[in-house]
Protein backbone atom coordinates (compact mmCIF):
# COMPACT_ATOMS: atom_id res chain seq x y z
CA UNK A 1 0.00 0.00 0.00
CA UNK A 2 1.13 3.27 -0.75
CA UNK A 3 1.87 5.63 2.18
CA UNK A 4 -0.47 8.00 3.52
CA UNK A 5 2.52 10.65 3.57
CA UNK A 6 5.26 10.30 1.18
CA UNK A 7 7.87 12.71 0.86
CA UNK A 8 10.88 12.83 -1.92
CA UNK A 9 14.36 14.41 -2.34
CA UNK A 10 12.57 17.34 -0.36
CA UNK A 11 14.88 20.30 -0.65
CA UNK A 12 14.00 23.79 1.21
CA UNK A 13 16.14 27.04 1.12
CA UNK A 14 15.26 30.16 2.86
CA UNK A 15 17.34 32.69 0.58
CA UNK A 16 20.97 31.49 0.75
CA UNK A 17 20.42 29.42 3.47
CA UNK A 18 19.38 25.89 3.25
CA UNK A 19 17.15 24.63 5.70
CA UNK A 20 16.31 20.93 4.86
CA UNK A 21 18.36 18.92 2.27
CA UNK A 22 17.49 15.74 0.14
CA UNK A 23 14.97 14.42 3.10
CA UNK A 24 12.89 11.32 1.97
CA UNK A 25 10.47 9.48 4.18
CA UNK A 26 7.25 7.40 4.00
CA UNK A 27 4.27 7.16 6.40
CA UNK A 28 1.82 4.17 6.49
CA UNK A 29 -1.51 4.35 7.42
CA UNK A 30 -2.43 3.95 11.29
CA UNK A 31 1.87 4.48 11.82
CA UNK A 32 2.73 7.23 14.95
CA UNK A 33 6.51 8.34 13.40
CA UNK A 34 8.69 10.55 15.54
CA UNK A 35 10.36 13.58 14.04
CA UNK A 36 13.61 14.02 16.38
CA UNK A 37 16.39 16.51 16.02
CA UNK A 38 17.71 19.68 18.28
CA UNK A 39 16.27 22.96 17.36
CA UNK A 40 17.09 24.42 14.18
CA UNK A 41 17.19 21.07 12.49
CA UNK A 42 14.24 21.48 9.86
CA UNK A 43 11.41 19.55 11.76
CA UNK A 44 9.41 22.35 11.57
CA UNK A 45 10.09 23.41 7.71
CA UNK A 46 9.61 19.81 7.02
CA UNK A 47 5.92 19.81 8.42
CA UNK A 48 5.32 23.28 6.98
CA UNK A 49 5.85 21.50 3.73
CA UNK A 50 3.65 18.47 3.93
CA UNK A 51 0.69 20.90 5.49
CA UNK A 52 1.20 22.86 2.43
CA UNK A 53 1.74 26.29 4.05
CA UNK A 54 5.82 26.55 2.45
CA UNK A 55 6.60 24.92 -0.74
CA UNK A 56 9.96 23.12 -1.47
CA UNK A 57 12.77 24.50 -3.20
CA UNK A 58 13.13 21.21 -4.91
CA UNK A 59 11.52 17.33 -4.33
CA UNK A 60 7.74 16.70 -3.55
CA UNK A 61 5.41 15.53 -1.19
CA UNK A 62 2.32 13.96 -0.68
CA UNK A 63 -0.45 13.07 1.33
CA UNK A 64 -3.42 10.52 1.22
CA UNK A 65 -1.74 10.49 -2.82
CA UNK A 66 -2.22 13.94 -3.24
CA UNK A 67 0.70 16.05 -4.02
CA UNK A 68 0.53 19.25 -1.48
CA UNK A 69 1.70 21.67 -4.53
CA UNK A 70 -0.72 20.31 -7.82
CA UNK A 71 -3.54 19.18 -5.58
CA UNK A 72 -2.62 20.95 -2.00
CA UNK A 73 -6.41 21.40 -1.55
CA UNK A 74 -7.29 18.12 -1.72
CA UNK A 75 -3.91 17.55 0.19
CA UNK A 76 -4.82 19.55 2.53
CA UNK A 77 -8.19 18.45 3.53
CA UNK A 78 -6.71 15.34 4.27
CA UNK A 79 -4.05 17.15 7.07
CA UNK A 80 -4.99 18.51 10.98
CA UNK A 81 -2.26 20.34 12.30
CA UNK A 82 -1.02 22.04 15.24
CA UNK A 83 1.85 24.36 14.51
CA UNK A 84 4.59 24.66 17.52
CA UNK A 85 3.17 28.00 18.57
CA UNK A 86 -0.60 26.68 18.60
CA UNK A 87 -1.98 29.95 17.11
CA UNK A 88 -5.28 30.67 17.75
CA UNK A 89 -7.75 33.63 17.37
CA UNK A 90 -7.82 34.83 20.97
CA UNK A 91 -11.12 37.02 20.76
CA UNK A 92 -12.70 33.70 19.97
CA UNK A 93 -14.54 31.28 22.14
CA UNK A 94 -13.51 27.84 22.27
CA UNK A 95 -16.46 26.85 21.06
CA UNK A 96 -16.81 29.20 18.30
CA UNK A 97 -13.43 28.82 17.11
CA UNK A 98 -13.69 24.95 16.61
CA UNK A 99 -16.97 25.84 14.83
CA UNK A 100 -15.21 28.08 12.26
CA UNK A 101 -12.10 25.82 11.49
CA UNK A 102 -14.71 22.94 10.80
CA UNK A 103 -16.23 25.12 8.87
CA UNK A 104 -13.45 25.99 6.63
CA UNK A 105 -12.97 22.28 6.49
CA UNK A 106 -15.74 21.84 4.98
CA UNK A 107 -17.52 20.09 7.79
CA UNK A 108 -21.31 20.09 7.79
CA UNK A 109 -23.29 22.05 10.85
CA UNK A 110 -24.66 18.96 12.20
CA UNK A 111 -21.50 17.25 12.16
CA UNK A 112 -19.24 20.18 13.32
CA UNK A 113 -21.96 20.32 16.37
CA UNK A 114 -21.54 16.79 17.10
CA UNK A 115 -17.50 16.52 16.47
CA UNK A 116 -17.46 19.55 18.69
CA UNK A 117 -18.82 17.89 21.54
CA UNK A 118 -16.33 14.89 21.19
CA UNK A 119 -13.53 17.06 20.93
CA UNK A 120 -14.25 19.17 23.98
CA UNK A 121 -14.80 15.72 25.54
CA UNK A 122 -11.55 14.21 24.76
CA UNK A 123 -9.14 16.81 24.97
CA UNK A 124 -11.08 18.00 28.24
CA UNK A 125 -11.90 21.62 27.52
CA UNK A 126 -16.06 20.89 28.81
CA UNK A 127 -15.39 23.73 31.17
CA UNK A 128 -14.03 26.20 28.87
CA UNK A 129 -16.11 25.44 25.91
CA UNK A 130 -17.42 29.07 26.41
CA UNK A 131 -14.48 30.93 27.37
CA UNK A 132 -12.38 33.39 25.21
CA UNK A 133 -9.54 31.73 23.93
CA UNK A 134 -7.52 34.65 25.20
CA UNK A 135 -8.29 34.12 28.93
CA UNK A 136 -6.44 30.43 28.57
CA UNK A 137 -3.52 29.15 30.08
CA UNK A 138 -0.89 27.99 27.82
CA UNK A 139 -1.64 24.17 28.29
CA UNK A 140 -5.36 24.77 27.68
CA UNK A 141 -4.40 26.91 25.06
CA UNK A 142 -2.62 23.24 23.76
CA UNK A 143 -5.40 21.31 24.17
CA UNK A 144 -7.39 23.85 21.91
CA UNK A 145 -5.06 23.57 19.25
CA UNK A 146 -5.11 20.00 19.32
CA UNK A 147 -8.51 19.95 19.57
CA UNK A 148 -8.91 22.12 16.20
CA UNK A 149 -6.06 19.99 14.04
CA UNK A 150 -8.32 16.20 15.37
CA UNK A 151 -11.74 18.06 14.70
CA UNK A 152 -12.49 16.96 10.99
CA UNK A 153 -10.55 13.45 11.76
CA UNK A 154 -7.85 13.79 9.55
CA UNK A 155 -6.02 10.98 8.10
CA UNK A 156 -3.05 12.60 8.87
CA UNK A 157 -1.98 14.40 12.24
CA UNK A 158 0.72 16.88 11.88
CA UNK A 159 2.08 18.22 15.27
CA UNK A 160 4.89 20.21 15.73
CA UNK A 161 6.02 19.92 19.37
CA UNK A 162 2.98 18.92 21.17
CA UNK A 163 4.22 18.90 24.52
CA UNK A 164 6.71 21.80 24.68
CA UNK A 165 5.91 24.48 26.87
CA UNK A 166 3.08 22.98 28.99
CA UNK A 167 3.37 21.40 32.66
CA UNK A 168 3.79 18.00 33.44
CA UNK A 169 0.47 16.57 34.25
CA UNK A 170 -0.80 18.52 31.28
CA UNK A 171 1.92 16.51 29.13
CA UNK A 172 1.13 13.25 30.54
CA UNK A 173 -2.12 13.78 29.36
CA UNK A 174 -1.57 15.45 25.68
CA UNK A 175 0.96 11.97 25.18
CA UNK A 176 -2.31 9.79 26.19
CA UNK A 177 -4.68 11.72 24.38
CA UNK A 178 -1.96 11.48 21.08
CA UNK A 179 -1.67 7.97 21.89
CA UNK A 180 -5.27 7.45 21.49
CA UNK A 181 -5.15 8.86 18.44
CA UNK A 182 -2.92 5.84 16.95
CA UNK A 183 -4.92 3.27 14.59
CA UNK A 184 -7.37 5.18 13.52
CA UNK A 185 -4.41 8.28 12.48
CA UNK A 186 -1.55 8.71 10.56
CA UNK A 187 0.56 10.92 12.95
CA UNK A 188 3.65 12.37 12.46
CA UNK A 189 5.42 14.14 15.68
CA UNK A 190 7.91 16.36 16.25
CA UNK A 191 10.12 16.81 19.25
CA UNK A 192 13.46 16.96 20.86
CA UNK A 193 12.29 14.96 24.15
CA UNK A 194 13.31 11.77 23.53
CA UNK A 195 10.93 9.65 26.16
CA UNK A 196 8.36 10.93 24.00
CA UNK A 197 9.46 9.16 21.02
CA UNK A 198 9.76 5.62 22.65
CA UNK A 199 6.95 5.97 24.67
CA UNK A 200 4.40 7.16 21.40
CA UNK A 201 6.21 6.85 18.18
CA UNK A 202 6.23 3.16 16.18
CA UNK A 203 9.21 4.71 14.23
CA UNK A 204 11.86 7.54 14.28
CA UNK A 205 13.53 9.84 11.71
CA UNK A 206 15.91 11.84 13.37
CA UNK A 207 16.91 14.60 11.64
CA UNK A 208 20.01 16.99 12.10
CA UNK A 209 21.38 20.14 9.98
CA UNK A 210 18.64 19.55 7.54
CA UNK A 211 19.64 15.71 7.01
CA UNK A 212 17.84 12.41 7.71
CA UNK A 213 20.56 10.87 9.78
CA UNK A 214 18.68 8.05 10.76
CA UNK A 215 15.36 5.89 10.96
CA UNK A 216 14.04 3.00 12.17
CA UNK A 217 11.95 1.77 15.14
CA UNK A 218 13.26 3.62 18.70
CA UNK A 219 14.42 0.24 19.63
CA UNK A 220 16.25 -1.66 16.65
CA UNK A 221 17.62 1.95 16.38
CA UNK A 222 19.28 1.99 19.79
CA UNK A 223 20.51 -1.63 18.97
CA UNK A 224 21.99 -0.42 15.22
CA UNK A 225 23.31 2.50 16.49
CA UNK A 226 25.53 0.93 19.37
CA UNK A 227 27.01 -1.06 16.26
CA UNK A 228 29.44 -2.62 19.36
CA UNK A 229 28.21 -3.93 21.99
CA UNK A 230 29.17 -2.64 25.21
CA UNK A 231 30.24 -4.44 28.74
CA UNK A 232 31.41 -2.74 32.01
CA UNK A 233 33.48 -5.49 34.33
CA UNK A 234 34.66 -4.38 37.86
CA UNK A 235 37.52 -7.38 37.98
CA UNK A 236 40.40 -7.37 40.94
CA UNK A 237 43.47 -8.24 39.72
CA UNK A 238 46.59 -6.97 38.33
CA UNK A 239 45.89 -4.33 35.90
CA UNK A 240 48.50 -4.60 32.75
CA UNK A 241 47.72 -7.98 33.16
CA UNK A 242 44.07 -8.19 33.17
CA UNK A 243 44.06 -5.85 29.93
CA UNK A 244 46.39 -8.39 28.05
CA UNK A 245 43.69 -11.19 28.56
CA UNK A 246 40.79 -9.61 28.03
CA UNK A 247 42.27 -7.64 24.36
CA UNK A 248 42.85 -10.95 23.23
CA UNK A 249 38.90 -12.85 24.13
CA UNK A 250 37.19 -13.25 20.85
CA UNK A 251 34.94 -10.37 19.31
CA UNK A 252 36.40 -8.12 21.46
CA UNK A 253 37.16 -4.77 20.06
CA UNK A 254 38.59 -2.43 22.59
CA UNK A 255 39.57 -2.53 26.41
CA UNK A 256 39.30 0.68 28.22
CA UNK A 257 40.28 1.35 31.78
CA UNK A 258 41.54 4.23 33.74
CA UNK A 259 43.63 3.29 36.34
CA UNK A 260 42.83 4.20 39.74
CA UNK A 261 46.02 3.11 41.10
CA UNK A 262 44.43 -0.48 43.42
CA UNK A 263 43.65 -3.77 41.91
CA UNK A 264 40.44 -2.84 41.68
CA UNK A 265 39.72 -1.78 38.13
CA UNK A 266 36.53 -0.89 35.98
CA UNK A 267 37.10 -2.30 32.10
CA UNK A 268 34.88 -0.82 29.16
CA UNK A 269 34.97 -3.59 26.98
CA UNK A 270 33.51 -3.03 23.51
CA UNK A 271 32.84 -6.12 21.41
CA UNK A 272 31.35 -6.77 17.84
CA UNK A 273 27.45 -6.75 17.62
CA UNK A 274 24.99 -9.07 18.44
CA UNK A 275 27.83 -11.03 20.39
CA UNK A 276 26.98 -11.68 24.09
CA UNK A 277 30.76 -12.05 25.87
CA UNK A 278 29.47 -12.22 29.49
CA UNK A 279 30.30 -15.77 29.85
CA UNK A 280 33.37 -15.51 27.84
CA UNK A 281 34.84 -12.62 30.02
CA UNK A 282 34.01 -14.22 33.35
CA UNK A 283 35.56 -17.19 32.99
CA UNK A 284 38.65 -16.05 31.88
CA UNK A 285 38.65 -13.68 34.52
CA UNK A 286 38.10 -16.77 36.84
CA UNK A 287 40.20 -19.08 35.13
CA UNK A 288 43.04 -16.78 36.02
CA UNK A 289 42.30 -16.77 39.24
CA UNK A 290 40.88 -13.22 39.73
CA UNK A 291 38.15 -11.70 41.24
CA UNK A 292 34.56 -10.59 38.98
CA UNK A 293 33.24 -8.20 40.99
CA UNK A 294 30.56 -6.69 38.86
CA UNK A 295 29.73 -7.64 35.12
CA UNK A 296 26.97 -5.31 32.94
CA UNK A 297 26.03 -5.49 29.74
CA UNK A 298 25.69 -1.22 28.95
CA UNK A 299 23.07 -0.27 26.44
CA UNK A 300 22.62 3.06 25.02
CA UNK A 301 19.79 4.91 25.60
CA UNK A 302 17.98 7.22 23.48
CA UNK A 303 19.47 10.09 24.63
CA UNK A 304 22.93 9.09 24.20
CA UNK A 305 22.54 7.97 20.68
CA UNK A 306 20.75 11.40 19.97
CA UNK A 307 23.72 13.03 21.55
CA UNK A 308 26.06 10.96 19.31
CA UNK A 309 24.03 11.41 16.16
CA UNK A 310 23.91 15.22 16.59
CA UNK A 311 27.31 15.85 17.45
CA UNK A 312 27.90 14.72 13.97
CA UNK A 313 29.44 11.36 14.06
CA UNK A 314 29.15 9.03 11.28
CA UNK A 315 27.30 6.23 11.89
CA UNK A 316 28.64 2.64 10.92
CA UNK A 317 26.11 0.62 10.29
CA UNK B 1 -17.96 30.17 -1.13
CA UNK B 2 -19.15 28.65 1.91
CA UNK B 3 -15.35 29.26 3.31
CA UNK B 4 -16.02 32.66 2.22
CA UNK B 5 -18.55 32.94 4.37
CA UNK B 6 -17.39 32.04 7.60
CA UNK B 7 -14.46 33.80 7.04
CA UNK B 8 -16.27 36.79 6.72
CA UNK B 9 -18.82 35.97 9.41
CA UNK B 10 -15.87 35.67 11.70
CA UNK B 11 -14.57 39.05 11.24
CA UNK B 12 -17.84 40.20 11.35
CA UNK B 13 -18.14 39.03 14.74
CA UNK B 14 -14.21 40.21 15.28
CA UNK B 15 -15.03 44.11 14.57
CA UNK B 16 -17.74 43.84 17.55
CA UNK B 17 -16.20 41.93 19.88
CA UNK B 18 -13.71 44.09 19.91
CA UNK B 19 -14.02 48.41 20.78
CA UNK B 20 -13.29 49.45 17.22
CA UNK B 21 -16.83 48.80 15.55
CA UNK B 22 -18.15 51.28 18.71
CA UNK B 23 -15.23 54.13 18.11
CA UNK B 24 -15.30 54.32 14.43
CA UNK B 25 -18.69 54.16 14.74
CA UNK B 26 -19.17 56.92 16.96
CA UNK B 27 -17.20 59.08 14.94
CA UNK B 28 -18.79 58.15 11.72
CA UNK B 29 -21.57 59.57 13.25
CA UNK B 30 -20.48 62.45 14.49
CA UNK B 31 -18.62 63.64 11.48
CA UNK B 32 -21.67 62.99 9.52
CA UNK B 33 -23.91 64.50 11.46
CA UNK B 34 -21.69 67.75 11.30
CA UNK B 35 -20.84 67.57 7.44
CA UNK B 36 -25.14 66.97 7.36
CA UNK B 37 -26.14 70.01 9.53
CA UNK B 38 -23.47 72.60 7.74
CA UNK B 39 -24.79 71.74 4.56
CA UNK B 40 -28.53 72.14 5.24
CA UNK B 41 -28.14 74.71 7.94
CA UNK B 42 -28.69 77.92 6.05
CA UNK B 43 -26.20 79.84 8.37
CA UNK B 44 -23.21 77.24 8.59
CA UNK B 45 -23.51 76.40 5.07
CA UNK B 46 -22.26 79.71 4.13
CA UNK B 47 -22.84 81.41 0.65
CA UNK B 48 -23.97 78.70 -0.82
CA UNK B 49 -28.37 77.47 -0.56
CA UNK B 50 -28.84 74.83 1.57
CA UNK B 51 -30.50 72.10 -0.49
CA UNK B 52 -32.29 68.76 0.20
CA UNK B 53 -29.55 66.73 -1.01
CA UNK B 54 -26.73 65.09 0.74
CA UNK B 55 -24.84 65.96 -2.34
CA UNK B 56 -21.71 67.78 0.22
CA UNK B 57 -22.23 65.43 3.40
CA UNK B 58 -21.21 62.60 0.50
CA UNK B 59 -18.85 64.39 -0.99
CA UNK B 60 -17.50 64.88 2.41
CA UNK B 61 -17.36 61.13 3.59
CA UNK B 62 -15.07 60.27 0.37
CA UNK B 63 -12.50 62.86 1.42
CA UNK B 64 -12.37 63.48 5.23
CA UNK B 65 -13.83 59.79 5.94
CA UNK B 66 -13.01 56.92 3.79
CA UNK B 67 -9.19 57.93 3.91
CA UNK B 68 -8.54 57.01 7.78
CA UNK B 69 -12.00 54.63 7.23
CA UNK B 70 -10.61 52.17 5.71
CA UNK B 71 -7.45 51.78 6.90
CA UNK B 72 -8.85 51.71 10.77
CA UNK B 73 -10.79 48.88 9.25
CA UNK B 74 -8.74 46.75 7.19
CA UNK B 75 -5.03 47.45 9.17
CA UNK B 76 -5.94 44.26 11.33
CA UNK B 77 -7.46 41.86 8.79
CA UNK B 78 -4.32 40.09 7.32
CA UNK B 79 -1.23 41.77 9.03
CA UNK B 80 -2.56 40.20 12.47
CA UNK B 81 -2.67 36.69 11.23
CA UNK B 82 0.43 36.87 9.90
CA UNK B 83 1.71 38.58 13.13
CA UNK B 84 -0.35 35.83 15.27
CA UNK B 85 0.56 32.84 13.13
CA UNK B 86 -3.10 32.00 12.57
CA UNK B 87 -2.03 32.41 8.99
CA UNK B 88 -0.44 29.43 9.50
CA UNK B 89 -4.06 27.39 10.18
CA UNK B 90 -5.88 29.12 8.13
CA UNK B 91 -3.10 28.57 4.58
CA UNK B 92 -3.51 24.97 5.85
CA UNK B 93 -6.78 24.35 5.64
CA UNK B 94 -8.53 23.66 2.47
CA UNK B 95 -9.41 27.20 1.50
CA UNK B 96 -8.54 29.02 -1.70
CA UNK B 97 -6.63 32.44 -0.98
CA UNK B 98 -8.94 33.83 -3.06
CA UNK B 99 -11.81 33.06 -0.39
CA UNK B 100 -9.73 34.42 2.41
CA UNK B 101 -9.28 37.76 0.71
CA UNK B 102 -13.18 38.14 0.18
CA UNK B 103 -13.79 36.67 3.34
CA UNK B 104 -12.41 39.45 4.99
CA UNK B 105 -13.45 42.12 2.41
CA UNK B 106 -16.86 41.11 2.54
CA UNK B 107 -17.20 41.82 6.37
CA UNK B 108 -14.97 45.17 6.20
CA UNK B 109 -17.96 46.13 3.64
CA UNK B 110 -21.10 44.86 5.62
CA UNK B 111 -19.45 46.60 8.11
CA UNK B 112 -19.04 49.95 6.47
CA UNK B 113 -22.47 49.86 4.91
CA UNK B 114 -24.07 49.26 8.04
CA UNK B 115 -22.43 52.48 9.43
CA UNK B 116 -23.34 54.03 5.51
CA UNK B 117 -27.21 52.94 6.89
CA UNK B 118 -27.20 55.50 9.85
CA UNK B 119 -27.07 58.02 7.44
CA UNK B 120 -30.35 57.25 6.35
CA UNK B 121 -31.43 58.79 9.36
CA UNK B 122 -30.23 62.11 7.08
CA UNK B 123 -32.66 61.32 4.27
CA UNK B 124 -35.66 60.30 6.52
CA UNK B 125 -34.67 64.60 8.28
CA UNK B 126 -34.43 65.58 4.55
CA UNK B 127 -37.75 64.05 3.34
CA UNK B 128 -39.22 64.88 6.14
CA UNK B 129 -38.82 68.92 6.25
CA UNK B 130 -37.62 69.10 2.19
CA UNK B 131 -38.63 67.11 -0.95
CA UNK B 132 -35.17 65.77 -1.96
CA UNK B 133 -34.58 64.15 -5.39
CA UNK B 134 -34.75 60.50 -5.31
CA UNK B 135 -32.41 59.97 -8.04
CA UNK B 136 -29.21 61.67 -7.15
CA UNK B 137 -29.59 59.79 -3.57
CA UNK B 138 -29.52 56.77 -5.08
CA UNK B 139 -26.65 57.57 -7.41
CA UNK B 140 -25.08 59.15 -4.50
CA UNK B 141 -25.21 56.30 -2.55
CA UNK B 142 -24.18 53.87 -4.87
CA UNK B 143 -21.21 56.13 -5.57
CA UNK B 144 -20.01 56.04 -2.26
CA UNK B 145 -20.40 52.42 -1.80
CA UNK B 146 -17.97 52.14 -4.57
CA UNK B 147 -15.56 54.62 -3.57
CA UNK B 148 -15.08 52.93 -0.34
CA UNK B 149 -15.11 49.27 -1.95
CA UNK B 150 -12.25 50.75 -3.38
CA UNK B 151 -10.75 52.03 -0.53
CA UNK B 152 -11.16 48.89 1.70
CA UNK B 153 -9.68 47.06 -0.99
CA UNK B 154 -6.49 48.86 -1.03
CA UNK B 155 -6.79 48.80 3.10
CA UNK B 156 -6.48 45.12 2.25
CA UNK B 157 -3.92 44.85 0.25
CA UNK B 158 -1.81 47.39 2.35
CA UNK B 159 -2.74 44.79 5.17
CA UNK B 160 -1.34 41.57 3.44
CA UNK B 161 1.93 43.04 2.86
CA UNK B 162 2.94 43.38 6.61
CA UNK B 163 2.34 41.73 10.02
CA UNK B 164 2.58 45.25 11.55
CA UNK B 165 -1.03 46.64 11.88
CA UNK B 166 0.31 50.25 12.12
CA UNK B 167 2.26 49.72 8.77
CA UNK B 168 -0.41 48.40 7.13
CA UNK B 169 -2.68 51.48 7.81
CA UNK B 170 0.15 54.39 7.26
CA UNK B 171 0.45 52.61 3.45
CA UNK B 172 -2.73 52.54 3.16
CA UNK B 173 -3.29 56.01 4.51
CA UNK B 174 -0.50 57.19 2.32
CA UNK B 175 -2.07 55.76 -1.10
CA UNK B 176 -5.88 57.12 0.01
CA UNK B 177 -4.74 60.88 0.90
CA UNK B 178 -2.49 60.82 -2.06
CA UNK B 179 -5.35 59.29 -4.52
CA UNK B 180 -7.83 61.34 -3.22
CA UNK B 181 -5.67 64.74 -3.73
CA UNK B 182 -4.43 63.73 -7.48
CA UNK B 183 -7.62 65.92 -8.47
CA UNK B 184 -5.58 68.89 -7.05
CA UNK B 185 -2.21 67.81 -8.48
CA UNK B 186 -4.20 67.42 -12.09
CA UNK B 187 -4.32 71.63 -12.13
CA UNK B 188 -0.10 71.82 -11.62
CA UNK B 189 0.08 69.70 -14.69
CA UNK B 190 -1.31 70.79 -18.31
CA UNK B 191 -1.67 68.37 -21.52
CA UNK B 192 -2.35 64.81 -21.64
CA UNK B 193 -0.69 64.42 -18.23
CA UNK B 194 -3.15 66.75 -16.36
CA UNK B 195 -5.98 64.36 -17.85
CA UNK B 196 -3.97 61.32 -16.84
CA UNK B 197 -3.18 62.43 -13.68
CA UNK B 198 -6.76 63.78 -13.15
CA UNK B 199 -8.40 60.45 -13.98
CA UNK B 200 -6.22 58.14 -11.76
CA UNK B 201 -7.54 60.19 -8.97
CA UNK B 202 -10.40 58.47 -6.79
CA UNK B 203 -12.53 62.29 -6.32
CA UNK B 204 -12.41 62.63 -9.96
CA UNK B 205 -14.81 60.07 -10.08
CA UNK B 206 -17.07 60.72 -7.51
CA UNK B 207 -18.86 64.34 -8.70
CA UNK B 208 -20.75 62.46 -11.23
CA UNK B 209 -22.31 60.02 -8.85
CA UNK B 210 -23.62 62.78 -5.88
CA UNK B 211 -24.96 65.23 -8.82
CA UNK B 212 -26.96 62.33 -9.80
CA UNK B 213 -25.31 61.14 -12.93
CA UNK B 214 -24.15 57.22 -12.92
CA UNK B 215 -21.28 57.03 -15.47
CA UNK B 216 -20.19 53.84 -16.89
CA UNK B 217 -16.67 54.93 -16.56
CA UNK B 218 -16.81 55.95 -13.08
CA UNK B 219 -18.31 52.70 -12.39
CA UNK B 220 -15.54 50.83 -13.94
CA UNK B 221 -12.79 53.12 -12.40
CA UNK B 222 -13.98 52.07 -9.17
CA UNK B 223 -14.88 48.41 -9.70
CA UNK B 224 -11.45 47.68 -11.77
CA UNK B 225 -9.86 49.47 -8.84
CA UNK B 226 -11.18 47.51 -6.20
CA UNK B 227 -10.54 43.84 -8.62
CA UNK B 228 -6.95 44.55 -9.25
CA UNK B 229 -6.29 45.64 -5.23
CA UNK B 230 -7.89 42.06 -4.46
CA UNK B 231 -6.22 40.42 -7.03
CA UNK B 232 -3.05 41.91 -5.98
CA UNK B 233 -4.01 40.95 -2.32
CA UNK B 234 -4.28 37.27 -3.09
CA UNK B 235 -1.29 37.22 -5.01
CA UNK B 236 0.50 38.97 -1.81
CA UNK B 237 -0.85 35.93 0.25
CA UNK B 238 0.52 33.58 -2.16
CA UNK B 239 3.84 35.35 -2.04
CA UNK B 240 3.63 34.71 1.25
CA UNK B 241 3.15 30.86 0.83
CA UNK B 242 5.68 30.58 -1.89
CA UNK B 243 8.19 32.43 -0.35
Amino acid sequence: MAGMVEVKHLTKYYGNFLAIENVSFEVKKGEIVGFLGPNGAGKTTTMRIITGFLPPSSGTAAVAGYDLVDKSRQARAHIGYLPETVPLYTDMTVEGYLSFMGTIRGMNPKRIKARIADVIDSCRLGDYRKSDIGKLSKGFRQRVGIAQAVLHEPDVLILDEPTIGIDPIQVVETRALIKDLAGTHTVILSTHILPEVSMLCSRVLIINEGLIVAEDTPKELANRLQGVERLEVEIQGPRIEVMGVLEKIRGVLEVACSPNGSDQNVYKIQARRGLDLRPTVSRAVISNGWSLLNLQLVSMSLEEIFLKLTTSEEINV
Amino acid sequence: MRNTWAIAWKEIRGYFTSPVAYVVALIFVALTGYFFVRSVDSILSGPNFPEASLRDTLRQISVFILPWLAPVLTMRLLAEEQKMGTIELLLTSPVRDWEVVLGKFIATMVFFLGALALTLWYVLMLAWRGNPEIGPLLSGYLGIILYGGAAISIGLLASSLTSNQIVAAVVSLGILVLLTFLEVGADQVTGVASTVVGQLGMTTHFDDFVRGVIDTSNVVYYVSLMAVMLFLTVRSLETRRWR
